[in-house]
């Protein structure tokens, strides 16, 4: 088992014939990713990478039955290939794009919930489970098939833990980045119910940042309803307040948002608290015995 | 991104909403005969930069001469304000603001943000204006109200009288903020804010509502559809290493200590930053080169961290995923051969062709130091740093 995405899994490249996305699609067809085909408007028919090119999602939903999807396109034309994703029925729909604005995405989360299907991102490294499936841009080979389910608002941070899952010998059951946008398709909350659900995670290592009350809510959520260990690392710890940090994200506004906060809250909801970013695998280690 | 004051009172100017009669100058030789065009014999005049607390500063004063208006825009124009919102140096004046007097019969607060809890626009009221509202949201909460927007149905008619009675607007006040509140909205989502605040909202003396002040933030990410907004971007209030950063395509912000950081991602760089700190050391900036960093990018942000006298190391540390570590290596020696280096530099690279980048790194002349995990780099440039 797994979260989200594994060997079944039929993925459509949105934006397939661009620069990011070809680099990106060849390294996850290498991976062993299952990539049915692309759209990119006005090259349908052609094909790229082997694979089928198409005009319009439902095309393609109608010749190669994806089952997820995955959006490589600008940042302006993010919010009409999402809602084209969700208009054809793709139930999991992960958008790697950064720069998404805000009032974009306040419509189409609002679109993707009455839907009832799910996005991942944008602003985020994708999603892997190791061994199976590459939807994303992280770099494949510090993966490792293993027990701890990662969930991150930030890219490399991810890799970091998980690199240290690797070299300790736990692994990876699936790693999932929400990205660190104000408004991410899925919360921490979404992801934490798929891996309590997930017979094969046996810990969940959550990273945060600075700014916002994600971290927060994930909090209270894991005191009523995760049963499985739980292991944070909150970044921007020495940030100073009201700079915005890059990620969106990123900021503390009106004494709001600081890491301190969070590992308070973290640490009384009965979360496992890696004081600094080295310690993430060694804490995991020490919880899992 | 943020406006000045009399920007936003642009703005809403332009969606209906009731400011005062006002002019903004540059050169003090304007003064008088802005006053003149706004008439009255009294005027309120306020120093432009982008921070709150200006009052308390000495930046707004009520003037009741145009003579009075000139001198004090001889004053500030081109001068630092300091407040307890801006930083020891303060903000530079770069506009005044000249207004007509408003008599003011109640102050109260308005303000929109995006909450992203409930993902939605999210209009915050109270009848306590013209002071902290995070004070009255301690202190007596019972004052405010939260009222969410619905994207589906924008603002209704109900929420606008809800409002009104935290308020405390009588019915023809009440029947003015029902026309005000789809201004509001409708600015905040045409012109893609992200915080709209008038503190203070006010009830003037002869009972109509006025917008007194101005702060609006707008999405930067929405920027490329907002070319009104760009042109109103003002540069003077920036750190100028942000901005030369920002071209580049950068995120830097310039902090105290004296480690240069050079990292790929916000998480991994602020991470990068809380490690230095743990080992005893001070970051001297916050800077992400981004995931899809070109030599060329790579060179310009080490350029900009050599330009800061403060660096007395650099620490890179590189998690190769999207960007690969070979060209970072490469854009390191680019940098340094073009502009030289008088500090020692630590370099971590991991990921994404890290073998071929720390060879790289290792075969040229620099005696640059390439560290394989971050813990020693860490340790090895708080050494450096002392």
């Amino acid at each position: 088992m797994s979260i989200l995405v594994n060997k079944q899994t039929r993925l459509l490249v949105q934006g397939f014939t661009g620069s990011q996305a070809t680099m990106h699609s060849e390294q996850s067809i290498a991976y062993g990713t299952n990539i049915v085909g692309g759209v990119t408007p006005g090259k349908g028919g052609t094909t790229h990478l082997d694979k089928p090119v198409f005009n319009s999602v439902l095309e393609a939903k109608e010749a190669v039955d994806p089952n997820a999807a995955i959006i490589f396109v600008p940042a302006p034309f993010c919010k009409d290939s999402i809602l084209e994703a969700a208009d054809a029925g793709i139930e999991l729909i992960i958008c790697i794009t950064e720069g998404v604005p805000t009032m974009d995405m306040l419509v189409v989360k609002e679109k993707i919930d009455a839907l009832g299907l799910r996005l991942i991102g944008p602003n985020c490294p994708g999603v892997i489970t190791p061994g199976e499936a590459k939807l994303g841009i992280m770099p494949g080979d510090i993966h490792l098939k293993g027990s701890v389910g990662i969930i991150s608002r930030s890219g490399t941070l991810t890799y970091e833990a998980v690199k240290q899952t690797t070299d300790l010998g736990l692994g990876q059951s699936t790693c999932v980045g929400i990205g660190g946008d104000p408004i991410p398709g899925s919360s921490f909350i979404d992801i934490l119910q798929l891996f309590q659900e997930d017979k094969e995670t046996e810990a969940i290592v959550l990273v945060g940042e600075i700014g916002g009350s994600a971290e927060e809510e994930a909090a209270d959520f894991i005191a009523q309803n995760v049963s499985k260990p739980v292991i944070s690392y909150i970044a921007g710890q020495t940030a100073p307040a009201g700079k915005r940090m890059g990620h969106a994200g990123a900021i503390i506004a009106g004494g709001k948002g600081t890491a301190e906060d969070k590992i308070k809250k973290l640490k009384s909801c009965g979360v496992h608290i890696a004081d600094n970013l080295l310690e993430i695998g060694n804490t995991v280690k020490s919880v899992l015995g | 991104m943020n406006l000045h004051e009399y920007q936003g009172k642009q703005l809403f100017a332009e969606y209906g909403l009731p400011v005062s009669n006002n002019k903004v100058i540059h050169r003090a030789e304007d003064a008088v005969d802005a006053c003149n065009e706004i008439g009255g014999d009294k005027w309120v005049v306020k120093a432009q930069v982008h921070a709150g607390g200006r009052g308390k500063a000495g930046g707004v004063k009520l003037v009741d001469t145009p003579e009075e208006a000139k001198q004090f825009a001889e004053h500030w124009l081109g001068k630092q304000l300091v407040t307890y919102q801006t930083d020891a140096n303060g903000q530079t004046v770069s506009a005044i603001l000249i207004e007509s007097c408003t008599d003011i019969g109640k102050e109260l607060y308005l303000s929109a943000v995006i909450d992203r809890s409930s993902r939605k626009i999210v209009f915050i009221a109270s009848s306590e204006g013209g002071v902290n509202i995070e004070e009255v949201a301690q202190n007596s909460p019972e004052k405010i109200i939260y009222e969410p927007i619905d994207p589906l149905t924008g603002p209704l008619p109900f929420q606008a009288r809800r409002i009104s009675k935290i308020l405390g607007l009588d019915a023809a006040q009440a029947k003015q903020f029902g026309q005000m509140l789809p201004n509001f909205v409708k600015l905040f989502q045409e012109k893609d804010l992200s915080l709209l605040e008038i503190n203070p909202l006010v009830i003037k003396e002869d009972g109509n509502l006025h917008c007194l002040d101005a702060k609006i933030n707008i999405d930067s990410n929405a920027l490329f559809r907002q070319p009104q907004l760009v042109e109103m971007h003002d540069p003077t209030q920036e750190d100028p290493k942000e901005q030369e950063a920002a071209k580049f395509d950068l995120s830097y912000v310039s902090l105290d200590g004296n480690i240069g950081c050079m990292v790929n991602g916000a998480g991994l760089a602020m991470g990068t930053m809380d490690t230095i700190k743990f080992f005893g050391g001070d970051p001297a900036n916050f800077l992400d080169v981004g995931g899809t960093a070109t030599q060329e990018r790579v060179a310009n942000a080490f350029k900009i961290i050599l330009a800061d006298p403060k660096v007395k190391v650099v620490l890179v540390n590189i998690f190769g995923g999207i960007v690969r570590c070979d060209l970072i290596a490469k854009g390191i020696l680019a940098a340094i051969d073009e502009v030289g280096v008088k500090v020692p530099v630590v370099v971590r690279l991991e990921g994404n062709n890290a073998d071929t980048g720390s060879a790289i790194i290792a075969d040229s002349d620099y005696e640059i130091e390439s560290l394989n995990n971050l813990e020693e780099a860490a340790k090895r440039a708080v050494e450096l740093a002392q």
